[in-house]
């Protein structure tokens, strides 16, 4: 695979299941939606991402948001919740759309990340054919059909 | 006395009002569409004032569709009133204007939007995107109860 400019990205994915973290890729893959897209595997590693700090500090610069986050909650060392909240307080940070992409049905995490800024909130489906429909879905709306900011007047 | 409408659409244009509650019809997410044609009837509804006093409605809705430029209070201070109250923030807003200008845009997701959708020039496009746009907030978003 070609490297891509880690200020270039498209989609990143913050999910620590491996497993998971692949279908999705091929998912998108299959719809060659996954262009440029970065996995990252805790929250750590994505708020160092996102704020271009940490391992991130050289290679990256935060007025190159990606455009577009697929979060997952349960993550070792910084959880999703926590990573949401961060971005979503940051002005920076906070127009980025935010999808949370979990297997948590519960209603009191749904609520959680609705109150503190999630844009979009889906439950990972179990079943095959029917996870790779819906993250190629999520995919095309949030690249194709919703419109974000632009980056040049993000900072004004 | 409850109110049971899943999608609000605020839009005061009439013609665009009709064409996409047909487009959500017709993907089969419209069941229980309510339109209200300017941001004072919105706010009316979702905070249970004027016409709606004593109706219990915002804890129903699935989804709110906004126009942005509308008579008498516009979609922007709508939307400001929504993501600043408790119980009305949680609700998805997806914002569905004609406007394309960044200003605009900026706002809203400064203001909390879920999404900004510009509604396309032609016919068949705006339905089109209507119907995704439709789908994906009904069908894959797993809203608040």
């Amino acid at each position: 695979m070609e490297k891509i400019s880690l200020n270039d990205v498209e989609i990143l994915l913050v999910e620590d299941n491996d497993d998971d973290a692949k279908l999705t890729t091929l998912a998108l893959e299959k719809n060659k939606l996954n262009k440029n897209l970065v996995r990252l595997k805790d929250g750590e590693e994505a708020l160092d991402f996102i704020f271009a700090s940490g391992k991130f500090e050289e290679t990256r610069s935060i007025s190159f948001p990606p455009k577009l986050i697929l979060l997952d909650i349960r993550m070792p060392k910084v959880n999703g919740i926590e990573v949401l909240q961060k971005i979503k307080c940051a002005p920076l940070t906070k127009a980025i759309p935010v999808i949370i992409l979990t297997s948590s049905k519960e209603d009191p995490d749904i609520q959680r990340c609705y109150n503190l800024g999630a844009n979009s909130y889906v439950v990972k489906p179990i079943e095959y054919d029917k996870f790779n429909t819906t993250i190629n879905d999520i995919a095309y709306y949030w690249l194709k059909v919703n419109q974000p900011p632009s980056l040049e007047n993000l900072y004004l | 006395m409850e109110m049971a409408s899943e999608i609000i659409l605020v839009e005061d244009n009439l013609s665009d009002a009709d064409l996409i509650t047909r487009a959500l019809a017709k993907s089969n997410v419209a069941n229980k569409i309510l339109h209200l044609k300017d941001g004072q009837e919105a706010l009316d509804y979702l905070f249970s004032e004027g016409k709606w006093k004593g109706v219990k409605t915002s804890n129903l809705t699935k989804l709110i569709l906004l126009d942005l430029k509308m008579p008498k209070i516009s979609g922007l201070e709508v939307l400001k009133k929504i993501k600043s109250n408790e119980e009305t923030k949680k609700i998805p807003v997806v914002v569905l204007t004609s406007s394309k200008e960044d200003p605009d845009i900026q706002e809203c997701y400064k203001l909390g939007v879920n999404s900004y959708v510009v509604k396309p020039l032609g016919f068949d496009e705006f339905s089109k995107t209507v119907s995704q746009l439709g789908m994906y907030w009904m069908l894959l978003n797993q809203h608040p109860k």
